[in-house]
């Protein structure tokens, strides 16, 4: 109500997830940084294959989002109410998938997986 | 498809699920993780001060008082007085008594929130003496104070339903969610019996002032839901027992209540209120403009008068005349939550005779004005904050769905999200803030975080 408080949010993700909170976040930095190192050593070039199996990852971690909202929640498909349940829906799936791409597209940058010659311009 | 996960009646093997869930969630629906907003932290300057001030109650109101206190205050001598040492998360207990959270769930320690400089007394207060300015403890430890915030919260009166024995919850139909976590699993366990065999279920709530008035309902929607979901609702009866002409104190809320009631086939009776209770023939009789009038049941779910404690009853706090005087609710400006009488005297949470909610949300409300007001005191300054009467209430409709119920003193409803979370509609969204924000946003606010 009234105001919504960036000190709040924080406290509010402390007291839900305690510690674990910064090892999120670490993590969350760690696939940002990876993803980043990936991108300047490819001379800021996306590598397709790369890109398309990684986008591949995030939708799986979409739909994984979206699952373990509703096994935590005890709730399901069935309960979505009105508009903005859909709205929810539709970002927890997002959230999860882009977080999930960013990662494997670290990962297997990193690792040399689905590397070939194929390249489009980006970044 | 859906995932639901109900808990055993014990809840054993959830307990240890709870954080790993958070953490799925936090990952899942980090978006919606603090919802429902929150004001400011204080950042002003603490305010120099050797003031001595006494808080009554470590509940909700008193641990948040004493958290914003010691954040403004530098110096003063500040007392928390309570006997309990676990502290309960109790807008928890419903999801208790649904089957889907373990007693644990809403069981904490009340030493984890202490705020560092405050001085936590474990007696309860006996006497309040506002002419003397002191308070005496159950150990006859006499305290006196320059400023006393009232926050005992309240007591409930079982003993009024003639024939209730709160130890026989969980067996013969009888459920009580207010009792404490291991009462509220009992109910949980009368009420999954019930869902396997139907029957008839009576739900209803007192005429006197009470916390969270939307739990009744919450449950009746839930036992609806189980039994909907055990293909057994077909041979059940559910009938609401309102003490007055309407299901809820808000009229468009209660209006929206009554439609789904009948939509759901509820049935309400008007105008009865529990009275008596005969556990072992399962009669309830309940009072009515016409007389008693006894209904049979084969499941219950008791909600017992609630009052002020006997300490502040017996005390001049409380009004001396109107509405909220017969309970002995502490006399206090609804708009400042001062003492009319007693000026230095503050009175938040269940305890306070102001007209609407005894919910954690009006804390979450109350406790940064009233803290406004005496740190004001203090400095010699004047605050203007002031308590609208805000309260919210996720109104659940079944499991999975909620209405977010937000109002005020004058029953306008004061949305959070207007024109995105729509109050009066049932909604995901605002299940899942019932189900993974709203305790960890509760937990921030003793903290005097949220």
């Amino acid at each position: 109500m009234k105001e919504l408080d960036p000190w709040v949010f924080l406290a509010v993700l402390q007291e839900m997830l305690g510690p674990l909170l910064w090892g999120l976040l670490a993590l969350a930095g760690l696939a940002a940084i990876g993803f980043l190192a990936v991108l300047v050593r490819d001379r800021g070039r996306l590598r397709a294959r790369r890109l398309v199996w990684a986008e591949a990852a995030g939708l799986l971690g979409g739909i994984a989002a979206v699952l373990l909202t509703h096994a935590v929640t005890d709730s399901g498909f069935a309960d979505i109410g009105g508009p903005i349940d859909w709205v929810v829906l539709a970002a927890i799936f997002l959230a999860g998938g882009f977080g999930t791409t960013i990662a494997a597209y670290a990962v297997f940058g990193l690792t040399g997986r689905n590397d070939r010659r194929h390249r489009i311009a980006g970044a | 498809m859906s995932l639901r996960r109900p808990v055993s009646p014990d809840g054993s093997a959830a307990a240890f699920l709870d954080r790993r869930r958070l953490l799925r969630a936090a990952l899942a629906a980090g978006t919606v993780a603090a919802a429902g907003g929150a004001p400011s932290r204080s950042r002003a300057a603490a305010v120099r001060t050797r003031a001595r001030i006494v808080i009554a109650g470590a509940g909700a109101a008193g641990l948040a008082t004493a958290a914003r206190l010691a954040a403004r205050l530098d110096g003063a001598e500040i007392t928390l007085l309570d006997r309990r040492r676990e502290h309960l998360y109790q807008p928890g207990l419903t999801l208790v008594a649904a089957g889907l959270k373990p007693p644990g769930y809403v069981l904490g320690e009340t030493a984890a929130f202490v705020p560092r400089g405050v001085r936590w007394i474990e007696e309860r207060v006996a006497e309040f003496d506002p002419v003397a300015r002191r308070v005496v403890t159950d150990a006859g430890r006499s305290l006196p104070y320059d400023h006393l915030v009232v926050a005992t919260g309240l007591q409930l009166d079982y003993a009024a339903i003639a024939g209730m024995d709160t130890a026989r919850i969980g067996r013969d139909g009888l459920g009580s969610v207010y009792a404490g976590p291991e009462e509220a699993a009992a109910t949980w366990r009368a009420l999954s019996a019930f869902a396997d065999r139907g029957g008839t279920a009576l739900f209803g709530r007192p005429s006197t002032e009470m916390k969270c008035a939307g739990a009744p309902l919450k449950h009746t929607f839930i036992t609806d839901d189980i039994l909907r979901r055990r293909g057994n609702r077909g041979r059940a009866e559910l009938i609401y027992n309102a003490h007055s002409g309407a299901l809820f104190g808000v009229p468009i809320v209660s209006e929206r209540v009554r439609m789904l009631f009948e939509e759901r086939g509820v049935r309400v009776n008007y105008r009865h209120e529990l009275e008596a209770i005969d556990l072992g023939r399962r009669i309830a009789t309940f009072r009515t403009p016409s007389g008693p009038v006894e209904i049979g049941y084969d499941f219950i779910t008791v909600v017992p008068p609630m009052r002020a404690p006997e300490a502040v009853r017996n005390s001049p706090l409380p009004w001396q005349d109107g509405p909220l005087a017969a309970d002995g609710w502490v006399e206090a400006d609804r708009a400042t939550l001062r003492h009319p009488r007693f000026p230095e005297v503050f009175a938040v949470g269940d305890v306070a005779g102001v007209p609407k909610g005894k919910t954690a949300a009006s804390v979450k409300w109350q406790v940064p004005v009233a803290v406004d007001h005496l740190v004001a005191d203090i400095a010699g300054t004047r605050s203007e904050a002031a308590y609208n009467g805000y309260t919210s209430c996720p109104l659940i409709t079944r499991i999975g769905r909620a209405m977010l119920v937000e109002f005020d003193y004058h029953d306008n409803l004061v949305p959070s999200f207007p024109g995105v979370v729509a109050p009066l509609e049932e909604l995901w969204i605002t299940w899942v803030m019932k189900a993974i924000a709203l305790k960890p946003t509760y937990l921030a606010m003793l903290r005097g975080r949220a």
